[in-house]
């Protein structure tokens, strides 16, 4: 097998994923949870750590990046520590999304799918958060926040990016 | 006022869009202000009412009912408490006993009978309030009266198909197999819906009471839980109160001493839209791409790891335990032709009043617009409805008078869906949603099959040809060749993402051709 050239963080990798495979061994049908707990402690599913996934599970390394790039939610790279996500689906455009997504866009910076280089941010597209009385929604590291304006996502992030 | 040395139950919803809305500081700030005043309060966070325009919705436990004030802000917390608040005082944000709010009064809450009422995650709360009484029926008549029963409700699919569930689970009830199972579709990615969301966080255990009724009525011993990654406050409360279930044996090896076992796992999805389609959830499930599979085999007959398989969305599965307990009879009593029993409707986009409306079937659209939602939110005309998520119709104000019925919606060329409705002002751009829904396509299509995985993009493609030349007069032939492609995509799809699609592309078409630059006449099709 061709050798992979190593991430320097490629044991901290191993060592996480061979414990998530190993909690996940009795369970029917595990690679959406084990890709979660690996994401949830590494901030991604590093391209690296494929192969283990695979054969553990008795998979091709193809079939499992299959899923990993199938999913919206899985990242090759971890997110910024502040990511917020912007509701882009139809209730959330009746209130205005589309204009504050362009305005928020161009105040920060930054494109939905982008991370800021030194990864304090990450502006991301979301399709419905279940909030739709409340439009537009965006949510901020897992927190919802309804009826949601540029001025105050501006503050939100402040004050969050502050405190991160 | 003997308000001194009494505890006085003050409510303050834990529902996401309340905390959306600040409810979080709203409770901390009333704790901190009793506590500064020397007053005994205690704190109860429960579900959302489902008035929320009116969250974070405060309600104040007195011997005449609860009495409701909102939508109160940290800041209004102390005024609150200078009004007397907790003894039913006059502040400009009461609002009275809040059963009377006709908002709520005016609803049929069957299914969403303690949203708002209880503490979600207090098993004795939920049993106080009826809940696990339809379980209790269930043990005691046993599994052929129970689907009996299921099928007198008349209860249909509530996840957008309206398939009758009594049917879907005789047939798994019916076929011999060493492992069923029991699957909930809580997939719930459509726009303007959110019902789903409220009966996880409001009223988990009717869920999981519902699951534990379908296991018993076909013989499953394994459930799933398929949740959608974008809702960790449902995620928390159903991991919560599955977790009290186990421990109370509601769930596990002994279901109340019965001899029955059921075992529930709660599994996170992962951004995909389409796996709110059956097959591609169970896809999964099992690991793999959200990919659709072709039907037949039908999931009842080889569903999850191949074995016979129950899905059903929430509302259906939450609406068990209420038919079991009053019976098939009851249920069905409200609604009409067959469209039976309670929908429960999320009124949302534009407009004043959103929020949960529990009726049963028969009520207009125009009454739950302007009736209850109030008119738009901006106070502008409203000029579009979309009905039934992102693969539903636009309605134009001439169909606001169409009853919610299955059948009169599909005799429009529209879809009630799993009840959500958002509302456009007159500032919508129809052809720029019709735009949206080719794109929205592109990007949740699995790329299974070759209709919606390229139609979808060669439409939002159109579509943007069609918007920039729309101001230079007609073209014909661009519109040909949309509805052509949207019959392509109609009759050649595998699932309904492809295949509804052109739902939303071909009545806002339909309805409002000035939109894509074209006449009346050249638009109408069907």
């Amino acid at each position: 097998m061709a050798k992979l050239a190593q991430h320097a963080d490629f044991p901290q990798y191993q060592a996480v994923t061979r414990a998530v495979l190993a909690a996940h061994r009795d369970e029917p049908g595990a690679l959406l949870p084990i890709l979660h707990d690996i994401q949830e402690r590494l901030g991604a599913v590093p391209p690296e750590v494929l192969p283990m996934i695979a054969e553990d599970l008795c998979l091709s390394r193809a079939e499992v990046h299959g899923v990993v790039s199938f999913y919206h939610d899985f990242r090759a790279s971890p997110a910024g520590r502040l990511h917020l996500k912007l509701c882009q689906a139809e209730a959330c455009q009746s209130m205005g999304a589309k204009a504050l997504t362009s305005e928020l866009q161009s105040k920060l910076g930054l494109e939905l799918g982008e991370t800021r280089a030194d990864g304090s941010l990450t502006l991301d597209a979301v399709y419905c958060l279940g909030n739709c009385a409340c439009a537009p929604n965006a949510m901020l590291n897992g927190e919802l926040h309804g009826r949601v304006d540029v001025e105050g996502l501006l503050a939100l992030l402040e004050e969050q990016g502050a405190r991160a | 006022m003997s308000q001194l040395n009494q505890v006085i139950t003050v409510y303050v919803p834990r529902d996401a869009s309340a905390l959306s809305l600040g409810a979080d500081a709203v409770a901390r700030a009333i704790v901190a202000e009793a506590k500064a005043r020397n007053l005994e309060v205690r704190l109860v966070r429960n579900g959302s009412r489902g008035l929320f325009w009116l969250e974070p919705l405060v309600e104040v436990a007195t011997p005449a009912g609860r009495v409701a004030y909102g939508p109160v802000k940290a800041r209004d917390v102390a005024g609150l408490f200078d009004a007397g608040f907790l003894a039913a005082g006059e502040h400009p944000k009461a609002l009275g006993l809040t059963e009377e709010i006709a908002y709520l009064k005016r609803q049929e809450r069957l299914t969403f009978a303690r949203a708002g009422i209880t503490d979600p995650l207090s098993l004795a709360d939920y049993i106080e309030h009826d809940g696990y009484r339809g379980l209790q029926r269930a043990l005691a008549i046993g599994a052929e009266a129970i689907i009996a029963e299921v099928l007198d409700s008349g209860l249909r699919g509530r996840g957008g198909a309206a398939f009758p569930t009594g049917i879907k689970w005789r047939t798994v009830a019916g076929c011999a197999a060493e492992q069923k199972y029991i699957v909930c579709n809580a997939d719930e990615g459509d726009s303007g819906t959110f019902s789903d969301r409220m009966v996880m966080e409001d009223d988990p255990f009717v869920l999981i009471e519902g699951m534990t009724i379908a296991a018993l009525a076909v013989g499953a011993t394994e459930g799933y839980i398929y949740l959608r990654s974008e809702y960790p406050h449902a995620e928390a409360a159903l991991t919560a109160a599955i977790a009290t279930a186990y421990a109370e044996g509601y769930l596990g090896a002994d279901i109340l001493g019965s001899g029955q076992r059921f075992h529930l796992h709660l599994r996170r999805g992962a951004g995909a839209y389409v796996c709110g389609e059956e097959t591609s959830l169970l896809e999964s499930l099992e690991g793999r791409r959200g990919e659709v599979r072709p039907k037949p085999p039908l999931p009842a007959i080889e569903g999850l790891f191949g074995m016979p398989t129950v899905i059903n969305n929430v509302i259906s599965l939450a609406s068990v335990p209420i038919i079991l307990d009053k019976g098939g009879a009851y249920y069905k009593d409200f609604g009409m032709g067959r469209s039976l029993g309670t929908l429960p409707i999320q009124l949302t986009g534009n407009i004043a009043r959103g929020g949960l409306i529990e009726k049963a079937f028969g009520i207009t659209l125009r009454e739950l617009l302007y009736d209850y939602g109030g008119g738009s939110a901006t106070g502008r005309p409203i000029r579009a409805v979309q009905v039934g998520g992102p693969l539903g119709a636009y309605l134009p104000e001439s169909q606001f008078d169409t009853p919610l019925d299955y059948e009169t919606f599909a005799a429009l060329g529209a879809v009630l869906g799993h009840g959500g409705i958002v509302v456009f002002d007159d500032t919508v751009d129809l052809a720029e949603m019709a735009r949206y829904a080719m794109e929205f396509c592109a990007i949740e299509s699995c790329g299974k099959c070759t209709p919606c995985r390229i139609g979808s993009t060669r439409g939002e493609e159109l579509l943007e040809q069609i918007i920039v030349a729309r101001s230079e007069g007609p073209q014909p032939g661009r519109i040909e060749l949309l509805k052509s492609l949207c019959d392509t995509m109609l009759g050649g799809s595998l699932c309904a993402l492809g295949g509804m699609t052109p739902y939303p592309v071909l009545s806002a078409l339909n309805h409002f051709p000035e939109d894509f630059g074209v006449s009346p006449d050249t638009a109408a099709v069907r």
